[in-house]
């Protein structure tokens, strides 16, 4: 059955700019749309994901241009169109979903009166009919108390359940097209399911098309029935979802299938003395308790693994065991030996001992120093290296962070890749010769094949030196890939903990698997089976 | 409603704190005097006796402690002490300048604040466009003139040709009307240097927020451009817009003092560089206080109209 | 109609000034800052040339002034003719040689005061936020206090307490001034102390002072520099405005602020010869606010 063509973009060119020049972010895209039919965008990041959905608009971000190409909605010329005319159209016939619903409601008024103006403004129905109408598409979106949600302010509701009032207002003029940008990406995985479901349910009863733009693959095998693949701005290949999860075409695409791989291999288990033994720590800010009588242990050349959602503690976990957060019960031994509980208290060779790596390398290395000061000044305090041995201690690192030390050695952060940059922060670490290296989120902030890099350097490097890391993240498949064992956290308790392949072969508690359940998988069909399996309606 | 109830109790509370730390300090700096203040006033050729009865004046004799609590009591209950110059009690000289002082500042306030909400809006809403680099290059310009210089500019074209008087001399039969007509030189000098500084402010509070996703939503919804700043910019760029307001009524305070002097106003500016060239340093103080006072008062209104303004504050979880 | 003619006039004297330094600088960059210069704007480009010009007065003043700077050298209020160009002052004094001693009395005592509050302001604003916990919540507090008695209204306290030398007059305003470098270092340095960088540092183990200089002040830098600027100006007016009180820079040394004071009978006649030297202070900071704003937008725009 051919339906009719709703959107059509033939060639579509977008420019971007940097100081005084333009540079292109979309190079020639071609895109078709047929009525109700979902189509999902994936790319990584600089991949033009966001910018081509805009587009879809008639929509260019400041700073953006739209240079070539034609977007033909509904037999409307949207480049030719006037401003008033898009604008008539935007809310209207095409709407959008951003990515932060908490960012993107305007923190000074109610729900409600965000979600009449577009149909007030639209002249679609009138302010009555529109709050009416808001509290049945609340309640279609499954959010709880549908006919008082919508007179709070955005600060007074959750984050799963501002994003379902974000669709939910997406849909109050009944457009026949919305751009769905990353809704869930800034989800904890459990409130993720909640969400995707919803989305799902309301597109297929309005029959609305849509563009479904994300990094996940996972996710977007749940939602969209033609699935295209964007690399810098190009196309890279178009098919049904069913064919390009079974047999992509392109090497690129093959490579993001791919991408968990890597998995260190099995390690024999923990003898001896542990490196780092967190004993009964409860700690917190002010009255709050963040963590509460937690405790475990990281051996050397292991990988302890700690997961959970945002708020259960994981990087409170690490400023503990750093001695940035004195703990008000409990204590953290080093080797045996109990450890000062403030950082300041600590000689210089206990500081050595345990070292950092970040989430964000922008914020993590100061933009004003060059490398050579960067990684040399950890050699240069701790183990009193100078002048030529210092220099060689410097050149020995890039070598083993695999940076080419003559083209590196004097250059700025600014001038590094965020791949490269996290390299630095590894660097940094290693400089100090530690036993353990606590990595918080490290690979969050990078795109999936950088992600892969990052993470064979660490397991190489632990192997070498001797390593114990302590991993915090929330992506479980990072934890498949890399971890020994697994600390599962949950609101600053340690629900459960083990060696990783018992762990994830049978959890014993009810939050862990929740959490591993929840992890979206490659196959259309695991979110119907999911919530089939949970007693939901699919 | 309990939170923003503490909350402002607070600010009070800090007000009061404010103030009081002020009046320590402006009473407390006479203390820093190498010797005392009888002898730098008089200079190293006074006689032992002049500097005796001129402590005794000004109860030097006392304790630093004793002299600020019979100052401070003093104050509170209206009682600013005595001029050393006139010997007259400082709150008959205070009285009817302080009223003359605040109608400038108040006629300056009610013709800038409107104006330069109204461009600071408009040059956000319009902005990169010509009427922004002009206004922003006039606004920069208007900022750097020195009050004299813009008050005599004004005299120079607006006065020579007769339209308003260059002096303001006012007498128990100057109607509400005369005085409108006769401040309007010196009111319109305070307004131009004080609309360019909110103006540009408003803007960059504005401006600051276009940035925002949720201003993106709006314009993804097919909001026009000017609703998009009234309604979604404005409302959130309010308490930013408030403390600009508060800050540049403040200046007027400031810009005052000089342009008193251009005008020949009988205000407190005036009344203070007199007590400067005198040293008349109970005069000065008790001045300092009357300004550093309105300051805090303008800054507490601020902060509690944008404490209202906040709806994360307004509606708690 | 002057008025028109007037400002027709010194528009076009600022695009000429504005466009032929823009030119100058263009060609004269290292090939590297080339597109710096190319692209920024007029008012920025007659900024430097201001500046420089007047930082070419102040040094070379003594051999470009026709008189000496105290000198009485005819009647009084001469009109504008040679060898007077500008006239006399209400003492006989030239004029035009007063101006220009003006620059450097008047620049130089901003500049120096400027300088002096930057240097303690910002030290110690760092410092309080590095330092944090109540050390940084008193010296806050109090500094907040302070400024909220006005700027002007506070030196003129002062003054009237310490008396009015120049030396008293650099020392007050310096300390005023000082408060609010004070409060804009802290807020800077605020933002970077809670970058994981500056924790790193710490838990390395680095020394206070170390932090300070390698790691807070160079980022620092480019917002305190604009900063600078801005003081400047404010010192600069500031000064002026109390040397047109009477308060400040005192006679005979030339000075701006003073020399529109002691002259201003001259403007209920239409002279606008007391404007000159307003005209000047106004100049400056025309000129200096002009590079300093391309500087923020610059500032601002690379972030984004």
């Amino acid at each position: 059955m051919e339906k009719k063509v709703l959107l059509a973009i033939k060639g579509l060119q977008i420019e971007g700019r940097s100081g005084d020049a333009w540079h292109p972010i979309v190079k020639g895209v071609d895109l078709t749309l047929h009525k109700g039919e979902v189509l999902g965008l994936i790319g990584e990041s600089g991949a033009g994901k966001s910018t081509l959905g805009l587009a879809a608009m008639g929509f260019a971000r400041d700073g953006c241009r739209i240079s070539g190409g034609t977007i033909d909605f509904d037999g409307i010329d949207l480049r030719a169109a006037s401003e008033a005319e898009r604008r008539s159209l935007r809310g209207k016939r095409i709407a959008y979903v951003a990515q932060s619903a908490a960012a993107s409601f305007n923190p000074a008024h109610r729900l409600v009166d965000q979600y009449c103006e577009a149909p007030v403004v639209h002249r679609v129905m009138a302010r009555e009919k529109a709050e009416a109408d808001a509290v049945e598409l609340y309640r279609r979106m499954r959010l709880p108390n549908p006919e008082e949600i919508g007179f709070r302010y955005p600060h007074q509701v959750s984050g799963g359940q501002l994003q379902r009032a974000m669709t939910a207002m997406a849909m109050a003029c009944r457009p026949e097209l919305i751009i769905f940008d990353e809704p869930t990406t800034a989800l904890d995985v459990t409130t993720q399911i909640e969400v995707l479901a919803a989305i799902r349910d309301i597109v297929r009863q309005f029959g609305t098309a849509a563009i479904y733009i994300t990094h996940d693959l996972a996710v977007v095998a749940q939602m969209a029935d033609r699935i295209k693949v964007l690399l810098r701005g190009s196309e890279v290949e178009e098919a049904d979802t069913r064919k390009m999860l079974a047999e992509p075409r392109e090497d690129y695409t093959k490579s993001l299938w791919a991408v968990r791989s890597f998995a260190r291999p099995e390690q024999p288990p923990a003898t001896g003395t542990p490196i780092v033994s967190v004993r009964n720590v409860t700690a917190g800010y002010g009255a709050i308790n963040v963590l509460t009588d937690v405790s475990f242990d990281i051996h050397a050349r292991r990988t302890v693994a700690v997961v959970g959602e945002s708020g259960s503690g994981k990087s409170t976990t690490a400023r503990v065991i750093t001695g940035l957060l004195p703990p008000r019960k409990g204590e953290v031994l080093f080797n045996g030996k109990p450890l000062p509980p403030g950082f300041s208290a600590r000689s210089r060779g206990e500081l050595r001992q345990c070292q950092m790596i970040y989430q964000m390398a922008d914020t993590a290395l100061n933009p004003k120093l060059r490398l050579r000061e960067l990684i040399g000044r950890p050699a240069e305090m701790y183990l009193g290296l100078k002048g030529k041995a210092l220099d060689d201690r410097i050149r020995d690192l890039l070598s083993l962070i695999e940076l080419e030390p003559d083209k590196f050695i004097d250059r700025l952060p600014g001038e590094l890749s965020g791949g490269q940059k996290q390299r630095i922060g590894i660097a940094r670490a290693l400089a100090a010769e530690p036993q353990l290296i606590i990595c918080d989120e490290v690979t969050s902030a990078l795109d999936q094949i950088v992600q892969e890099g990052i993470l064979k350097l660490l397991s190489r490097l632990q192997d070498e030196l001797n390593l114990a890391y302590m991993f915090i993240t929330h992506d479980l498949a990072t934890v498949r890939s890399i971890a020994d064992e697994v600390v599962v956290m949950q609101q600053g308790v340690v629900v459960e903990r083990g060696p990783k392949a018992v762990l994830f072969a049978a959890p014993k508690e009810e939050y862990t698997n929740l959490l591993l359940s929840s992890v979206p998988e490659m196959d259309p069909d695991w979110l119907n089976r999911l919530l089939a399996a949970r007693g939901e309606p699919a | 409603m309990n939170a923003i109830l503490a909350m402002i109790g607070r600010r009070l509370l800090m007000g009061l704190l404010t103030l009081f730390v002020i009046s320590v300090v402006i009473f407390g700096a006479t203390e820093l005097l190498p010797g005392d203040l009888a002898r730098e006033l008089l200079g190293q050729s006074a006689t032992e006796e002049t500097l005796a009865a001129l402590r005794e004046q000004l109860g030097l004799n006392d304790p630093a402690p004793v002299r600020y609590w019979n100052w401070l009591t003093g104050v509170l209950q209206g009682d600013l002490g005595v001029s050393m110059a006139t010997k007259k009690p400082i709150s008959e000289l205070v009285g009817t300048r302080l009223e003359n002082t605040m109608f400038l500042a108040l006629y300056a306030a009610a013709m800038s604040v409107p104006l330069s909400l109204m461009l600071g809006v408009l040059a956000a809403l319009w902005r990169n466009s010509i009427f922004d680099r002009a206004s922003n290059s006039l606004a920069l310009t208007a900022i750097s003139f020195p009050e004299f210089f813009v008050a005599y500019i004004l005299i120079l074209w607006l006065s020579q040709s007769g339209f308003f008087p260059s002096m303001v001399r006012i007498t128990p039969a100057t109607t509400f009307g005369d005085m409108l007509y006769m401040c309007f030189l010196p009111a319109l000098t305070l307004t131009l240097v004080v609309t360019a500084h909110m103006m540009r402010m408003t803007r960059a509070a504005i401006i600051n927020l276009l940035a925002s996703p949720y201003i993106e939503m709006a314009r993804l919804k097919g909001m026009a451009p000017l609703r998009v700043v009234l309604r979604h910019a404005v409302p959130n760029a309010l308490a930013p817009i408030i403390n600009v307001v508060a800050l540049n009524l403040a200046y007027l305070i400031t810009g005052v003092v000089v342009v008193e002097v251009v005008f020949v106003y009988p205000g407190l500016g005036q009344l203070m560089v007199d007590a400067v060239t005198n040293r008349d340093v109970p005069v000065v103080q008790a001045i300092a206080l009357i300004f550093a006072a309105a300051y805090v008062l303008l800054n507490l209104i601020a902060d509690v109209l944008s404490t209202i303004s906040n709806p994360r504050l307004m509606h708690q979880r | 109609m002057n008025v028109i003619v007037f400002l027709a006039a010194a528009l076009a004297l600022f695009f000429v000034i504005g466009v032929a330094a823009r030119a100058a600088m263009k060609t004269l960059a290292p090939a590297a800052d080339k597109p710096t210069f190319r692209d920024m704007p007029l008012t920025a480009s007659f900024g430097i040339a201001v500046i420089l010009f007047y930082v070419l007065v102040a040094v070379f003043g003594p051999l470009l002034a026709p008189f000496g700077e105290g000198e009485v050298v005819g009647a009084q209020y001469l009109p504008w003719a040679a060898p007077h160009y500008l006239g006399t002052d209400k003492l006989g004094r030239d004029m035009l040689t007063r101006l220009i001693y003006g620059a450097r009395n008047t620049v130089g005592i901003a500049f120096a005061t400027t300088a002096l509050a930057f240097v303690v302001g910002s030290i110690l604003g760092i410092w309080a936020a590095l330092a944090g916990g109540w050390l940084d919540q008193w010296t806050s507090r109090f500094v907040d206090a302070l400024m909220a008695i006005p700027a002007l209204i506070f030196s003129l306290l002062l003054l009237t307490i310490f008396g009015t030398s120049v030396l008293t007059l650099i020392l007050v305003i310096a300390a005023v001034d000082a408060t609010r470098v004070f409060r804009l270092a802290r807020s800077v340095a605020q933002g970077i102390v809670v970058m994981d960088y500056i924790e790193a540092a710490r838990l390395r183990g680095e020394s206070n002072w170390r932090l300070i200089r390698r790691e807070i002040l160079p980022n620092a830098m480019a917002p305190l520099v604009a900063e600078f600027g801005l003081r400047f100006c404010f010192v600069f007016l500031s000064i002026s405005a109390l040397s047109f009180l009477g308060l400040g820079i005192k006679p005979p040394t030339a000075d701006w602020g003073s020399m529109v004071r002691d002259n201003a009978t001259l403007i209920t006649f239409g002279d606008i010869t007391p404007l000159l030297p307003a005209g000047a202070i106004a100049l400056l900071t025309v000129a200096v606010n002009f590079v300093v704003d391309w500087q923020l937008h610059r500032a601002s725009g690379l972030k984004e």
